[in-house]
């Protein structure tokens, strides 16, 4: 395997990796905080338990979130040395503010989780909330950070030198707001409908229904309202796109000649070498839409782009196509489940609806890796948009390859273990917390 | 502004070196304790860092990053010679730290914890091996920045005698202070015994290791000696420790705990300021005889600026509430 490609592979993986457990440890943090209020409130010792049970799940996923999240800290300058020496400074701020809402995140996880009858009670709710709000921090500065690759700000770029830097500038550059909002509600998007399907198969099972039951409408309220919300923020990030990457737009609808109007593609085999795609069922009109808020605008296509600064398109297409195709889906999902609610509908007389959570388990989380590989895969090939390439930013040192080769094998085993573990942590609930319910 | 970042910069690795050592350390004295005992120094030892122990790796974290916002050069020349053994390290923390959660939260106890344990004590002691070679070979003067084969710039720049001597002293500190810290955390006075002796034993390793490193120094022509016993800072800060080596020793007979602590963290303290004073600010020291400094790889003024202000608004936010959980987990003693 090249080097390069063996370079930018691991950092895919590793970031892949670590972005599941960083949303969970983000998200599931605003779960146990409503699951513990209504414990403090009511006193039901069921709400107590789910909370102590969601705590240890993610007592697990932090952990791995948290090393996975130090080795990107290294990560970005053992492959990355050329693009860290310039950026650094640059992209920085996000980064170190972003230690201080980890940091406070740390603290609070451990007054949260070893303060069970040590805390005031309100002072122990409280600190679980601190863990929720910094983590959701952390995961915006970290998201400005990543903006910045994509719409660079904050300094002057004259002759190979990186001047007048401004790194507050920086931080708030164009994208910012666009990316961190999206990520924020995918984030909860695709916790919460793995959580509420991981539930939902638990009451299709008959398995500790009161609990299962309290958990999975807990969670589902959290993921319906993210994917409601979901379509509307991607309409802006497209918007957003087209505006400054017009590239990656026409990659990610392969759209290899500007047409006006453009049509929307929707699925499609894309052929790179002919530059065609066949088989697409095409809405006419509506990627003018999309990109410009006009049905007769022009949508710039990758013919007015200079070969050499092409995204892979097929890749680039390809996973928009997920993405968007999830989000459809689970934006329909949160209607039925809505509708289902304001009826009254009991969800025991629903199995129909519990298997529909149930398939969705995977989904937000295909939908969130998806979406990161359109971002980034379509701003290749650059590293920073229109500065700096990829290439010329990769380490000197050969042998990449075999580092891929064993932090694949790491995080394949991680993942083997932590799966193995939350199904045990899941079949040991009727064991731990069977007693005290039918009190 | 400069000085502020470069203070917390010092603070961050002193207190990673003090306190994500002892959590090594609480692994390799695991490693070094006869197997009947060993699931009761594991129950001391998760009582004991368990609530402190994801805010004490924080400051790697807090290091890495002000290496990268405001030493970009410093970062980037140390993340390419030393890939290897930052990448082993790495390995070592991710291992070290999922199997260290794992096996307190599997809700079955079976054979796997066998599994969970043995990677913990093999990674603790891998993680404070390879952070003190990597340490070690920062000052050795062995990196080499010109070299054209793959051996003299990736590998001989951290594999030489004095890189391993430095971390073997680490892996008796981390082990040290692991026992000292734990003697404080047990009431029973059988286990009491069991880690005063293990201090014992660890601060012996200390001071063997530590004259392998003056010898591996002198071998490497490392002016180890001049930088410690000719500049008076140095001399004083090993002054310093020796005597409280010999404070300590009486004291851990007495067995005063909460003193002992204090003493052990300001000894380690006291060694890393001997290594490092006489050639502050001075980073990484080449095999050309140049040496990268942090004063003149500082990033631009702005981003400094706003480094520091960003760390001092953190550690107002921080420190008051990451004193009060130390505080509130640690009452037990009395
Ligand atoms: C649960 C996950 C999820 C779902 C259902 C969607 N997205 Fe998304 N999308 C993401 C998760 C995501 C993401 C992983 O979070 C990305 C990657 C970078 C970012 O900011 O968000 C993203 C990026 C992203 C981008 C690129 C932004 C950029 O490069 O700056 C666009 C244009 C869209 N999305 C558009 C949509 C549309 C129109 C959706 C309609 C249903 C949609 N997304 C659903
Ligand atoms: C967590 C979600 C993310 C995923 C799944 C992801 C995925 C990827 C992928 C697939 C690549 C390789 C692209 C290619 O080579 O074609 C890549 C590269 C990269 N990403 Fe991301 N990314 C994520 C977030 C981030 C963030 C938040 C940052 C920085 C703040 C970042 C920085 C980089 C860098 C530096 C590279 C290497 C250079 C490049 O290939 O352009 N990524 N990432
Ligand atoms: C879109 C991408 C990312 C998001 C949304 C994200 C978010 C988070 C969150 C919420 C955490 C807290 C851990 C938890 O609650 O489980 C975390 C941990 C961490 N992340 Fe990321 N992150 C991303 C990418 C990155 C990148 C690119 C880096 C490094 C350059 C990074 C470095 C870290 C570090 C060092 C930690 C550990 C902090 C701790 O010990 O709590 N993350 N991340």
């Amino acid at each position: 395997m090249d080097d390069f490609i063996a370079a930018r592979s691991q950092m895919a993986l590793s970031l892949g990796f670590h972005i599941i457990f960083s949303c969970i440890g983000m998200v599931m943090p605003f779960f146990m905080a409503v699951s513990h209020y209504k414990w403090l409130k009511t006193n039901n010792e069921v709400y107590k338990n789910l909370t102590k049970a969601w705590s240890k799940g993610v007592a697990i996923f932090f952990a791995t979130g948290a090393v996975s999240g130090t080795m990107l800290s290294f990560e970005l300058g053992l492959l990355w040395p050329k693009f860290m020496d310039h950026a650094g400074p640059i992209f920085g701020m996000p980064f170190s503010l972003e230690g201080t809402a980890f940091f406070i995140e740390a603290i609070a996880l451990g007054f949260f989780l070893y303060g069970w009858n040590k805390l005031n009670k309100w002072f122990h709710w409280f600190t679980g909330m601190v863990v929720g709000v910094s983590g959701l921090a952390s995961g915006i500065l970290v998201v400005a950070a990543n903006a910045w690759m994509n719409s660079p700000a904050g300094f002057d770029f004259a002759n190979g030198q990186y001047l007048n830097i401004d790194p507050i500038q920086a931080m708030f550059n164009k994208a910012w707001f666009s990316q961190a909002l999206h990520m924020c509600l995918a984030a909860f998007t695709a916790t919460g409908f793995a959580v509420a399907g991981v539930h939902a198969l638990m009451i299709l099972r008959d398995r500790n229904r009161e609990f299962h039951l309290k958990a999975f409408k807990i969670a589902a309220v959290f993921a319906c309202i993210g994917a409601l919300l979901q379509p509307l923020s991607g309409d802006i990030s497209a918007k957003d796109v087209a505006k400054r990457q017009p590239a990656k737009l026409a990659a990610m609808e392969a759209l290899y000649k500007s047409e006006k109007p453009a049509p929307l593609l929707i699925g499609g085999i894309v052929n790179e070498q002919d530059k065609t795609v066949s088989g697409a069922i095409k809405i006419p009109g509506a990627l003018s839409f999309l990109a410009h808020g006009d049905f007769g605008a022009e949508v710039k296509g990758l013919d007015q782009i200079p070969e050499n600064e092409h995204p892979p398109v097929a890749v680039t297409h390809y996973a928009f196509q997920v993405m968007v195709g999830i989000g459809t889906l689970l934006m329909l999902i949160a209607l039925v489940y809505f509708f289902n609610l304001v009826k009254k509908r009991s969800l025991l007389e629903q199995p129909w609806l519990l298997k529909l959570f149930v398939m969705a388990i995977p989904l937000g989380y295909i939908a969130l890796e998806a979406g990161w590989v359109v971002t980034e895969v379509g701003r290749q090939p650059w590293i920073i948009y229109g500065i700096m390439r990829t290439k010329d930013a990769v380490t000197p040192m050969p042998g990449i390859a075999y580092s891929f080769y064993i932090f694949s094998a790491i995080y394949f085993s991680l993942s083997i273990i932590v799966t193995f573990l939350l199904y045990r942590q899941i079949k040991m609930v009727p064991v731990l917390y069977a007693k005290t319910e039918s009190k | 502004m400069k000085d502020v970042v470069i203070t917390f910069l010092c603070m961050a690795i002193l207190l990673y070196f003090l306190l994500g050592g002892a959590d090594f350390g609480a692994g390799i004295i695991e490693l070094f304790t006869s197997t009947k005992n060993r699931s009761k120094t594991r129950k001391t030892m998760y009582q004991a860092i368990g609530p402190v122990w994801e805010a004490n790796h924080m400051w790697l974290i807090i290091a890495i990053v002000i290496l990268f916002v405001g030493f970009p050069f410093i970062y980037t020349t140390m993340s390419v010679y030393l890939h290897i053994p930052l990448a082993i390290m790495l390995i070592g923390i991710i291992a070290r730290g999922t199997a260290f959660v794992f096996r307190h939260y599997d809700a079955v106890k079976d054979d796997m914890q066998w599994l969970y344990n043995r990677i913990f004590r093999y990674s603790s002691f891998v993680t404070a091996l390879f952070l003190g070679i990597i340490a070690g070979s920062l000052i050795s003067g062995h990196i080499d920045t010109q070299a054209t084969d793959f051996y003299t710039a990736y590998i001989s720049g951290w594999l030489n005698w004095f890189s391993i001597a430095v971390g073997l002293f680490t892996v008796a500190l981390c082990g040290f202070l692991a026992a000292i810290y734990l003697i404080g955390e047990t009431k029973e006075a059988h286990d009491k015994k069991r880690f005063i002796k293990k201090a014992e034993v660890m601060n012996v390793a200390a001071v063997v290791f530590g004259a392998m490193v003056f010898i591996a120094a002198q071998r490497d022509k490392i002016p180890l000696i001049d930088w410690v016993f000719k500049s008076s800072v140095g001399l004083l800060a090993i002054v310093l420790a020796s005597l409280s080596l010999v404070l300590l020793w009486y004291l851990l007979i007495k067995g005063k705990t909460k003193v002992l602590r204090i003493l052990a963290g300001f000894q380690v303290t006291m060694i890393l300021l001997a290594i490092s004073y006489a050639h502050f600010p001075n980073f990484i020291r080449l095999k050309s005889g140049d040496a990268i400094s942090l004063l003149e790889t500082v990033g631009p003024e702005k981003t400094i600026y706003s480094l520091g202000l960003a760390l001092l608004l953190g550690s107002v936010l921080i420190l008051p509430f990451l004193g009060y959980l130390f505080y509130k987990f640690q009452k037990k003693e009395e």
